[in-house]
């Protein structure tokens, strides 16, 4: 008997800690992605941007594949016909952002990410206002004081780096990335996501391709395995061989969005 | 890095949802992490006790990890299998025409408050 109601006391206290302990947590239901609010942002900055006719294009790669140079090469084939700015994203240094204007004359804004491995909707949307903010008086090498028009074709040169920038939309209206050959062919199958994403591939330093195993026709296999729809265009951003084709694929693109 | 990015927005939601429901201070955040969706869980972790301990509403509060298994479907037998050991190919048919089902989820699942 005694034994019993000291049992049955234990559990009566046990009962009343587990209520207790329910009673004092509060559970607040989210079930929400953390990229819901950027993939939100980013639709809205693609939706001000058709209104505008601005065509941004975001471009990544590795770190050294070539991107400023290509910048440079393809800027300099568009210029007279378009208006260009660009925006350069890098964790610290302003070094791709000068390049740029010294080597095309075209306006260019450096983005520092503060040590994020990446851009989102709302970083590339503060970029694309501080281009919009009149300049500080033009210095005499400067090719032409601004005007008050938005640009019609914007790049942004995103961090380089295969993984992080894939996974947040920053609102551009395509996506390309350049591999160049020393990486390899295999990076398609190692970054899936990266070449999902992709409106165009372009494979860089092909100059280099008799020093190296790359195997052009392996790699566009691989990169149409991740997404069949993809544009494959390779260059020589160094030499200028095939970046022609580059441009134009910007100057059709520039033109559709803005029918 | 890319954790201490992720880390942010969760921090941002939190936020939002800790203003909107009166609340002062969260104990636990729960997140649902899918297998392959390239999170590490310890580096999440350890992002977001350097984080989270800034801010008022979240000194000391845990960050709960409940794992998703990746599961791909194949088109070309009907089947699922696990994506982490057979990739993208098959295990039942061999076929390439697979996707993933679930796996890559960064969510948010619930906010804990205690009194």
């Amino acid at each position: 008997m005694h034994i019993s109601k000291k049992c049955s006391n234990f559990a009566a206290e046990m009962d009343g800690m587990s209520r207790k302990t329910m009673e004092n947590v509060k559970i607040i239901e989210i079930k929400k992605s953390v990229f819901e609010n950027n993939d939100r942002a980013a639709d809205a900055l693609r939706g001000e941007l058709k209104k505008k006719g601005v065509f941004l294009l975001n471009l990544m790669s590795s770190p050294g594949s070539g991107k400023t140079t290509t910048l440079i090469q393809t800027i300099n084939r568009l210029k007279d016909k378009i208006r260009i700015a660009v925006m350069e994203a890098d964790i610290d240094s302003d070094v791709d952002a000068i390049k740029i204007k010294e080597a095309t004359g075209v306006e260019s804004i450096q983005l520092h990410t503060g040590g994020m491995c990446h851009l989102d909707a709302e970083m590339t949307e503060q970029g694309l206002n501080a281009l919009a903010q009149p300049l500080p008086p033009p210095s005499p090498q400067e090719r032409e004081p601004r005007e008050g028009e938005s640009p019609d074709l914007v790049i942004l040169e995103n961090v380089g780096n295969l993984v992080c920038p894939a996974e947040f939309d920053t609102g551009a209206v395509k996506n390309a990335m350049i591999l160049s050959v020393p990486e390899g062919h295999d990076k398609p199958l190692k970054y899936p996501l990266m070449f999902s994403i992709c409106d165009v591939v372009v494979i860089n330093k092909i100059d280099v391709l008799p020093y190296f195993d790359f195997d052009m026709e392996k790699c566009k296999e691989y990169i149409h395995m991740r997404n069949p729809k993809a544009t494959v265009i390779p260059i020589c951003a160094k030499t200028g061989e095939g970046v022609e084709a580059f441009a134009e694929w910007l100057m059709k693109e520039v033109a559709r969005w803005k029918e | 890095m890319h954790e201490l990015g992720i880390v942010f927005y969760i921090i941002r939601d939190v936020k939002k949802a800790a203003e909107e429901n009166g609340v002062e201070h969260v104990s636990t955040v729960v997140m649902n992490i899918g297998e392959v969706s390239t999170i590490i869980p310890e580096y999440l972790t350890d992002c977001w006790r350097w984080a989270a301990d800034k801010e008022d509403l979240l000194r000391g509060c845990e960050l709960r990890i409940e794992p998703i298994p990746a599961v791909t479907h194949c088109d070309g037998c009907g089947k699922d299998y696990p994506t982490v050991a057979h990739g993208k190919i098959c295990p039942h048919c061999g076929s390439e025409k697979t996707w993933l089902l679930r796996g890559n989820e960064v969510e948010i699942k619930e906010l804990r408050i205690e009194s």
